[in-house]
């Protein structure tokens, strides 16, 4: 029931948002659903509904150990958009808002499917309630970045459903009656078809892989982000990979139950680690700082991919870095949509000396730099830690050093970047813009939060969400 | 004796029947654009004619120019022996005999380029050049279709071979080699048998500079090629083997008669199409002999 | 039964090849609309009883593939003017052999898998796999947007008609999910290519070069 509900408020809101006459009242209902949301969303943390076996929609482990994030995410998130829809009074956000809602009501829903059919439905229809999203800013560029978003990512969504299809003829080879919920899937175990699993097994890797953005299905991330307002890129680099990588767990629980997880292992680990290396050659050569978000994002869902091959304690980790890698890119993007506002353009060439211009978002943009690439003690150092642990610990030592190469090179292509806008002296093309824009609370708070957050993460990692997280890990490899 | 009688019988049949095809296609064609057209048996008259005449030849051409024409048509007589006649058989079958035919129509059309680039024209030499390389194609169809039949039947003697596939292979079947004679007979959509413009001819501008019986050896040479298609294309698609043998040869005449209308249907409708798309075409009849192909080989193995 | 459904199988594999090798736009889509239509019909056939829901979702789906989404196409290319692909990046005569080789290939891995003994004889593996081919080298191989929404389009018949294995025991979810992904995602892909038309003023993909790294 409150799993329903949870669903329910961002979906009822983004209705009432569509509805809503007023232009600059509507951001509003942003942070009330948020609100609600995440009230909602810590009251199921703390205290977890039962979940009957066989329902396809519930609050089970696995939703418990990430949805949290998300809605953390999308409260501060929606704080900031009312503020930063201010500063764009000039555009009608109907949509904007109304798409924002819908996303973190569909979210939601994702992150709670427990049947392979109703998770793929929920991430097709947050795709696709991501498209206005990211054209807000309405210029050519914009266009040409949703574009490439739908063509890339509506092929991934069509081969996931083929997996989705082939898994349940996987079943169906098998003598399975139809019951397509994960748990049904797992029971059936050694009885899936394995020729037809492991089919199954590529085509959703690929196609729930476009969604995180994987390489090499990554090509429609670096427009999409660069183009997209900071809050959309943070909602999507937080809580859309997480409801695919999600999927990808819960998939891969299903493989393992077949027993091919030897070979699911490995393909998450070559993705991963190819993610990685594309990710960090790019970020040696990329001059715009909104795309270089949008690299590091890939290389974190490497990150993600390389843990979740590791076995129960890389998974764990992997849930870890969830939460510390939503966290800190939340920052990170809001302070990079403030620095955007303020110097008129996203490229290194034409951005100078934001430390004078706008030094609260400079700050904060430095700092969840370093905090992105590990730099303790927040968040993402403490995550990695446990990813590198869980590595050595399977006597992955080759993949261990490939993985911190890729993360030095990552740190080089950042700090060149970043240190590139925010050092030296204005232009004065920039100089002129950043009149117009202000640093007010609004817009400096919640990226501020976010990064307290991934400070408190790392530091006090309460236990409450380590044992989460374990319990999501028995739920994903459950002993026969 | 009777083998004298039969081959004189046969001989008789493809040597005479052949030019009523071009007659009864112009025919199809004057019917359908409202007109009267030249009598059916025009090109009789037309051969008759060509063969009192004397020939005019270049200073430059070789004796090859007078020869070549006559080793053509026996090649294609050649191959016409060995295609059978519905009911009555083939005049001479062996093992193999379909690869001896497709040779033949081969040597055939080989003469006819070596005749044209005898005067040393450069029109001729063009339309050698767009022939041949039509030919490319049509050969691979026309080896995919007798695959698809050999397939079909087990066996790769004419006379055994050209019965109908099962089903959607037939109609795949027909519609390639329909498709393959219009490209080999010098048809529209691929070329214009009436066209004497100089950028346009293909199969017209090799014969330009022949003359007297030469031409007409040509002329009856090209008709006995469209009866021998028309021929194979009716044997490979109608279900003879289930008739008597006079109810079978009706048949096989009215499937002649059928296709040739059809010719002329389609020169009447359709415009010749640029020569960039005709690759696309022919490989479209390649891909529709490959599906027979398939179908009959999967047939076979389900 | 199972040969009817062979032949309107083999009918949909026969349009992709049109669909692969022509170049004229309204061609295309009508090869994609026809396919959509051949496929609405087959859940009909595959069931003995007549259940109301699959009669209506086959309606719904042919209506879909075969009027609306035609009739948004068609706006579109005359929106824009445009009714050729003139310089595609894999031409016309290696796709269709492209389109080919991968009917073959499908049905050459058919033989290798393992497949459930009603489903054995028929075409409905290899069908999909050629169909999603083929909308794979349409989605690559086309420079206007146009073709590659076509391509798109016969990508999810392709799909669609993998999911007919399992419509006897999954029959409701499995059309829901296509027919979810096909209204909104054209609805939307409409939108799209109109306002990309608008800001561009012409649908070629090729311009959109704007953004490189």
């Amino acid at each position: 029931m409150k799993s329903f509900v949870l669903i329910l408020v961002p979906l009822v809101a983004a209705v009432l948002a569509a509805l809503w006459p007023g232009n600059r009242t509507r951001p509003l209902l942003l942070p009330a659903a948020g609100t609600l949301h995440s009230l909602l969303a810590f009251w199921m943390f703390l205290d977890p509904p039962a979940v009957a076996p066989g329902t396809w929609l519930g609050f089970d482990p696995l939703a418990r150990a990430v949805l949290p994030a998300v809605s953390l995410l999308f409260l501060v998130c929606a704080w900031y958009g009312v503020a930063y829809l201010k500063v764009r009074s000039e555009r009608p956000n109907r949509v904007f808002v109304a798409a924002l809602l819908a996303v973190l009501g569909l979210l939601s829903a994702g992150l709670q499917a427990r049947h392979v059919g109703l998770l793929w439905i929920f991430t097709e229809a947050v795709t696709l309630a991501a498209v206005p999203l990211l054209h807000f800013n309405g210029t050519p560029r914009a266009f040409e970045a949703t574009w490439k978003y739908l063509l890339v990512g509506g092929t991934g969504i069509a081969l996931s459903l083929l997996g989705s299809l082939c898994l349940g003829y996987a079943s169906l080879y098998g003598g399975g009656q139809g019951d397509l919920t994960f748990e049904a899937l797992i029971a059936q175990g050694g009885g899936l078809s394995r020729t037809w699993v492991l089919i199954a097994w590529v085509l959703l890797l690929v196609g729930y892989g476009t969604k995180m953005g994987l390489a090499p299905m990554h090509t429609w991330k670096p427009e999409a982000y660069g183009e997209a307002p900071g809050i959309v890129g943070a909602l999507l680099a937080g809580g859309v990979t997480t409801v695919a990588f999600s999927a990808i767990l819960r998939v891969r629980s299903v493989v393992g139950a077949a027993g091919e997880g030897l070979i699911a292992d490995c393909t998450l680990l070559a993705i991963g680690l190819f993610s990685m290396l594309v990710a960090a050659l790019f970020l040696l050569g990329t001059r715009d700082y909104k795309r270089m978000l949008a690299y590091s994002s890939i290389e974190h869902m490497g990150i993600l991919t390389i843990g979740a091959s590791f076995g129960p304690a890389g998974v764990a980790a992997a849930l870890f870095h969830v939460w510390s890698n939503g966290l800190t890119k939340g920052a990170l993007f809001l302070s990079a949509g403030n620095i955007r506002r303020a110097a008129g353009s996203p490229s290194m060439d034409a951005v100078r000396g934001m430390a004078l211009l706008t030094p609260r978002s400079a700050a904060i943009f430095v700092t969840g730099m370093f905090a992105v690439t590990a730099l303790p003690p927040f968040g993402p150092f403490f995550s990695e830690l446990k990813v590198v642990r869980a590595a050595l610990e399977t006597g992955h030592w080759g993949a261990t050093a490939m993985f911190l190469v890729c993360l030095l090179l990552a740190f080089f292509g950042l700090t060149r970047v970043v240190f590139g806008i925010v050092d030296g002296r204005p232009r004065a093309a920039t100089r002129a813009g950043s009149q117009r824009f202000v640093e007010t609370a609004g817009v400096i708070l919640p990226p501020l939060a976010l990064l307290g957050l991934s400070l408190w993460l790392g530091l006090f990692t309460p236990d409450v969400l380590v044992d989460a997280w374990s319990a999501a890990v028995s739920q994903l490899f459950p002993t026969p | 004796m009777i083998t004298i009688f039969d081959i004189i019988l046969r001989l008789a049949c493809w040597l005479l029947v052949a030019p009523l095809l071009p007659g009864i296609i112009n025919k199809v064609k004057a019917w359908v654009a409202g007109r009267r057209g030249p009598p059916v048996l025009q090109l009789y008259y037309d051969l008759a004619r060509l063969w009192k005449k004397s020939v005019v030849m270049s200073t430059l051409a070789s004796p090859a120019f007078v020869i070549l024409p006559a080793v053509a048509w026996v090649a294609l007589l050649g191959a016409a022996m060995l295609v059978p006649l519905g009911p009555a058989g083939a005049g001479l079958s062996f093992r193999g005999d379909v690869l001896l035919m497709l040779y033949l129509l081969a040597l055939g059309r080989f003469c006819t380029a070596w005749a044209a680039m005898e005067t040393g024209s450069a029109f001729e030499g063009m339309g050698a050049v767009r022939e041949v390389s039509y030919a490319v194609l049509t050969e691979a169809a026309m080896v995919a279709a007798v695959l698809s039949l050999s397939v079909q039947t087990g066996s790769i003697s004419l006379a055994t071979m050209l019965a109908p596939p099962a089903g959607a292979g037939a109609i795949l079947l027909a519609a390639g080699l329909f498709i393959v004679l219009l490209a080999e007979n010098c048809r529209v959509p691929f070329d214009d048998p009436n066209t004497h413009l100089e950028l346009t001819m293909i199969h017209e501008v090799m014969v330009l500079d022949h003359s007297g019986p030469p031409l007409a050896v040509i002329l009856h040479g090209a008709a006995m090629k469209l009866l021998l298609f028309a021929v194979l294309l009716a044997q490979a698609v109608l279900p003879m083997g289930r008739f008597g043998p006079f109810a079978s040869a009706a048949v096989l005449v009215a499937g002649v008669l059928a296709v040739t209308a059809g010719v002329g249907v389609v020169e009447s409708l359709l415009a010749r199409f640029a020569f960039r798309r005709v690759p696309l075409l022919l490989t479209t009849a390649f891909l529709l002999c490959l599906f027979a192909l398939l179908v009959a080989w999967k047939g076979g193995m389900s | 039964m199972n040969s009817n459904l062979n032949l309107l199988i083999g009918l949909a594999m026969g349009l992709n090849l049109l669909a692969l090798g022509t170049g004229r736009l309204p061609a295309l889509i009508r090869a994609m609309s026809a396919q959509g239509v051949i496929l609405g019909v087959m859940p009909v056939i595959m069931e003995h009883e007549l259940d109301w829901r699959v009669a209506l979702v086959a309606l719904a789906t042919m209506v879909g593939k075969g009027l609306i989404i035609p009739a948004l196409l068609r706006r579109a290319t005359r929106a824009v003017s445009i009714d050729r692909e003139l310089e595609p990046i894999i031409g016309f005569v290696p796709s269709l052999l492209l389109g080919a080789a991968g009917a073959i290939a499908a049905l050459a891995l058919t033989q290798v898998l393992p497949l459930m003994p009603e489903h054995a004889g028929s075409l409905l593996v290899p069908g999909a796999l050629a169909t999603v081919f083929t909308g794979f080298i349409l989605l690559i191989g086309r420079t206007k947007a146009i073709s590659q929404v076509c391509g798109y389009l016969i990508l999810e018949n392709g799909i669609y008609l993998f999911g007919l294995l399992l419509i006897k025991a999954m029959p409701l979810l499995v059309e829901a999910g296509v027919l979810l992904d096909l209204t909104v995602g054209v609805f939307i892909i409409g939108i799209i290519v109109d306002r990309i038309q608008r800001a561009f003023d012409s649908l070629d993909t090729r311009k959109l070069t704007a953004l490189r790294e």
